[in-house]
This record gives structure tokens, C-alpha cells and sequence, in this order.
């Protein structure tokens, strides 16, 4: 603080917008955590069959919710009253749908957990190794999109829309297969074998989730707005 | 900038109603302007923005040649209006304004009634039969969505109506000469909220037979009624290009940063 009282960045034009532009940046990295936490403690219930745990991601799922429309109802007021421009413009609209995909990221995670709950009734079937690779590379790529968001770094972007949701799209259809096989080869395993296709599905779903926040980065950016991945 | 930066893209389309070209103008040995080019499309609203002492209104005094009445103003470049050079040595100056006309920062009717403010210019240009000119008071107040408000007052002293109606009555009293182009130059600083929307409507309007060049600090009024924008800073054009683009994505780091508010 000066002399005056005043710190001279508060004498910087839009100076508290910019503080809470920030803010909103810091609660979304916040969310994405939460959901990446989900995610992972709902891998290890499926993992140890824990159902305390995946109650417990279910849980928290309150958690994500509650942020999601916090950080919702801030970029709201910050249109109506800062009427943003530009590269705050794009931000603000941006925060505004990666917030929702992170979100899903919660939403899937609990629906994992819902299914080890599920499972944990049936006759014991052990999953297949492929699944739980996929699902900690699922977690590195919830982790590598705050990572972007916070390095804004295009060429990480651009592997993440990629070569990493690629190497995920490739997984999942080496697991169903492998699952649909063992359906056919036996029968008795089928409710849990199709509980595990979901599982695997929703690894997926959170994969292309993390692609639309990773192309939000990209508009962010460069005001394009393009998908990074066409097939 | 280059040439190709400073054309509105419609503008090939539609028809540029203003060419510039490499205009620059000094107030005595200050230089205000600094080589603008640009082609401002017809039956389009045209805003320009920037910060006070940019040369926006400068730029705008120049289009129907208010600077003249500035002593010591010195201009070089060319501008012509539908292709003719309004700077050329033959130009007739009461054509030329009546043909771009000029609404101001605040309203500013004549000390007469409605009627009379509407009627003036019909009537130096030589229209004075009665008929014909009520005729035309009618359609211009029409044309500036006033005609429904005055219609029973026509005779009441201009002052007596709200700022927003007599900035309306201005536009009106523009209409009447019928111009080609109007150049705005912050109409809706002092007025009101409802009525500043009520002139956005208006120019939205009215863009479909004129040309409209609007001076505004008011870059949400700017991305509101716009269809292009021209950002000014230090006496240069900055950018110029579609307002939507302009505000979501400006070019250049400079325009990013004033209409984020990061200066100015």
C-alpha cells in the first residue's frame, strides 16, 4: 500500500473485474479437482470393491453441484454487469461450458461408483486389467486439462484433443470387446461383464469431456472455435 | 494498416458510400489523424470507437467538412462520398451537408416549434408551399419514430419536449432534407437509458435507406447497433472489420485491450 492508502493496482482500469475473472479461473480448476478426485476414488472402489468409498464419491458429487452453479450464478453476474469483451468474453462464455463438462466428469465418476455398488451384490468377477489402465489414464487426462487450463499451453491441448483421446477411443474398444467375449463364453457373468461395458463407457464419455474443455482452451485462446479432433 | 485491413468485407457486395484515403489532419502543428484509409459500406451503421482524443470525431467532422470552421486545421488526403471527392475546389458546401448530415452530442432544436424545426431546411433548399411541406414534416417525423408523440403539439415551442425527443426531432429535422449519410456523433451521451434505446431502434431503422456513421464512447451501444467498427487510438486506425468479430476477436493487442477496459 502507498502512502494514500491506495495500492496502485487498484488504480489499474478494471482492476476488481479482473480479480474476479481470476477467481472464477482458480474455482474452475477447484471443480475439475473434485471431479478428478471422484474419479479416482471411484476406480479404486471398483478396484478393492470398497462400497464405503464409492458412497463416498457419490457423496460427494453434492460437492461438484455446488460449485458448478456457484461458479455459474458468478459468470452470470459478471456478464450483467461487466458486459465483457474480447479474450474476458471468451473466458467467461468458455468458463461457462467447461464448467458443465466437468461437472459430467462428477456425474459419471458417481455413475462408476454406483455400478462397484452394484457389483459388490453379484458373484464375484474380477474386471479386466485393460480397464483399470484405462481408467488411470482417464485420470491423467482430467488432471492434463487443468493442467492446459491453467498453462494455456496449444500443443498439450492439442494432445489431449488427440493422441490421448485417441489412445482412450482405442481402449475401449479393445475392452468391449474383450467383455462381450467372455459374455458369450459365459453366460453367468453377463450382468457384471455389461456393468463393466458401462464403466468403460463412461471412462469414455469423461474422456471426450475433457476434449471439449481442452477446445474451449483453444477459443480461449485464439477466438477459433474448431473441434482439435476430426476424425 | 493495410488497405485490405481498413475495407468493410460487405462492402465489395453493397458498395462502399465513403472511400478515405490516406486522410491526415493537424489542428496547427498538432497532427490528429494519421493516414486512415477506409471504405465505409452504404445502409450499414458504422460505429467508431476509442478513447476521448483519439481523433474519432475529428475523423467524423471530416466526412461533410465541419473542420473548415476550425482555424488552423490542415487536411491531406481524399475523401469522397458516393466517388466524388468532397474536397475538391467545386464543391458546393450547403449540398454537401445536406446531403451528410450531422446529429450531435446533445440535442440542439431551434428556438421555434416543432413544425418549424422540421420545415427549416425544406424551406432554405426553396420548398415553401404549405402542403408539400407538411407533408414532409410528417414523413421525416415518421421516419424518426416521433410523429405518434408531437403529432398534436406540432406547434409547441421544441424545448418543451423531453431530451430524447428533441434528439429524435434532430434526426427528424436531418430527414428532412433527405441526406444520404448521417454522421452521429455520440447521440445518446445525454440522454437517458430508454431513451438511448429508443435511438438505437431508430438508427436500426433507418440504416435500410441511409448510411450511418456513429461516433460512440459506448462500446456496448458500438456492439449493439453496429455492423461494423473502426477502433482509433493516437490519431490512428487501429482496426476496422465486422463489429462482431471485432469484439469477440479483435486483431490486434491493442483493440483487445481497450475494449476490455484494460485502458483508456
Amino acid at each position: 500500500m502507498s502512502a494514500e492508502g491506495l495500492d496502485n493496482s487498484m488504480l489499474e482500469p478494471r482492476h476488481q473485474f479482473a480479480e474476479r475473472l481470476f477467481d472464477l479461473e482458480q474455482d474452475l480448476i477447484r471443480l475439475g479437482s473434485v471431479a478428478a478426485r471422484m474419479l479416482q476414488k471411484a476406480m479404486r472402489s471398483l478396484k478393492d470393491t470398497d462400497t464405503a468409498l464409492a458412497r463416498e464419491v457419490i457423496d460427494e458429487d453434492d460437492v461438484a453441484d455446488d460449485l458448478d452453479l456457484h461458479i455459474e450464478t458468478r459468470c452470470m453476474r459478471l456478464l450483467a454487469q461487466q458486459q465483457p469483451m474480447a479474450r474476458d468474453l471468451r473466458t467467461i462464455g468458455s468458463i461457462l461450458k467447461a464448467i458443465a463438462d466437468l461437472e459430467r466428469v462428477a456425474d459419471f465418476s458417481c455413475d462408476i461408483a454406483l455400478e462397484v455398488i452394484h457389483l459388490a451384490e453379484e458373484l464375484r468377477y474380477e474386471p479386466p486389467a485393460r480397464l483399470f489402465g484405462m481408467g488411470d489414464k482417464v485420470f491423467q487426462m482430467v488432471l492434463d486439462t487443468l493442467d492446459c487450463f491453467s498453462s494455456r499451453d496449444l500443443d498439450a491441448v492439442q494432445r489431449l484433443c488427440t493422441t490421448q483421446d485417441d489412445e482412450i477411443d482405442d481402449l475401449y474398444r479393445e475392452i468391449t470387446d474383450e467383455l462381450l467375449a467372455h459374455m458369450k463364453e459365459e453366460p453367468t457373468v453377463v450382468t457384471q461383464a455389461a456393468r463393466l461395458l458401462f464403466v468403460a463407457h463412461y471412462l469414455e464419455r469423461i474422456a471426450d469431456h475433457c476434449t471439449n474443455v481442452g477446445e474451449r482452451i483453444h477459443y480461449i485462446e485464439t477466438g477459433q472455435l474448431k473441434q482439435l479432433n476430426v476424425p | 494498416m493495410s488497405r485490405q485491413e481498413t475495407s468493410a468485407p460487405s462492402s465489395a457486395a453493397r458498395g462502399s458510400k465513403i472511400e478515405v484515403q490516406n486522410l491526415s489532419l493537424w489542428y496547427g502543428k498538432t497532427r490528429a489523424l494519421e493516414n486512415i484509409s477506409i471504405a465505409i459500406p452504404a445502409h450499414e451503421i458504422t460505429a467508431l470507437i476509442g478513447p476521448s482524443g483519439c481523433g474519432k470525431s475529428s475523423f467524423l467532422r471530416c466526412v461533410n467538412r465541419m473542420n473548415d470552421l476550425i482555424e488552423n486545421v490542415r487536411i491531406e488526403g481524399k475523401v469522397c462520398v458516393n466517388g466524388e471527392d468532397i474536397y475538391a475546389k467545386s464543391v458546393d458546401l450547403i449540398a454537401l451537408r445536406r446531403q451528410v448530415g450531422m446529429v450531435f452530442q446533445r440535442p440542439n432544436p431551434f428556438p421555434m416549434s416543432v413544425f418549424d424545426n422540421v420545415a427549416y431546411g425544406p424551406r432554405i433548399h426553396g420548398r415553401r408551399n404549405r402542403v408539400e411541406l407538411q407533408e414532409i414534416v410528417q414523413r421525416s417525423l415518421d421516419a424518426a419514430v416521433l410523429w405518434d408523440e408531437v403529432k398534436d403539439k406540432l406547434s409547441s415551442p421544441a424545448m418543451s419536449l423531453s431530451g430524447g425527443q428533441q434528439q429524435r426531432l434532430c434526426i427528424a429535422r436531418l430527414l428532412a432534407v433527405e441526406p444520404d449519410v448521417l454522421l452521429m456523433d455520440e447521440p445518446c451521451s445525454a440522454l437517458d437509458p430508454v431513451s438511448t434505446f429508443k435511438i438505437e431502434e431508430l438508427m436500426l431503422g433507418l440504416k435500410e435507406k441511409y448510411s450511418i456513421l456513429l461516433v460512440t464512447h459506448n462500446m456496448f451501444q458500438a456492439s449493439r447497433v453496429s455492423n461494423f467498427t473502426g477502433f482509433f487510438l493516437s490519431g490512428e486506425l487501429v482496426e476496422f472489420g465486422k463489429t462482431e468479430e471485432l469484439f469477440e476477436k479483435p486483431r490486434d493487442k491493442r483493440t483487445d485491450d481497450y475494449v476490455r477496459g484494460r485502458f483508456g
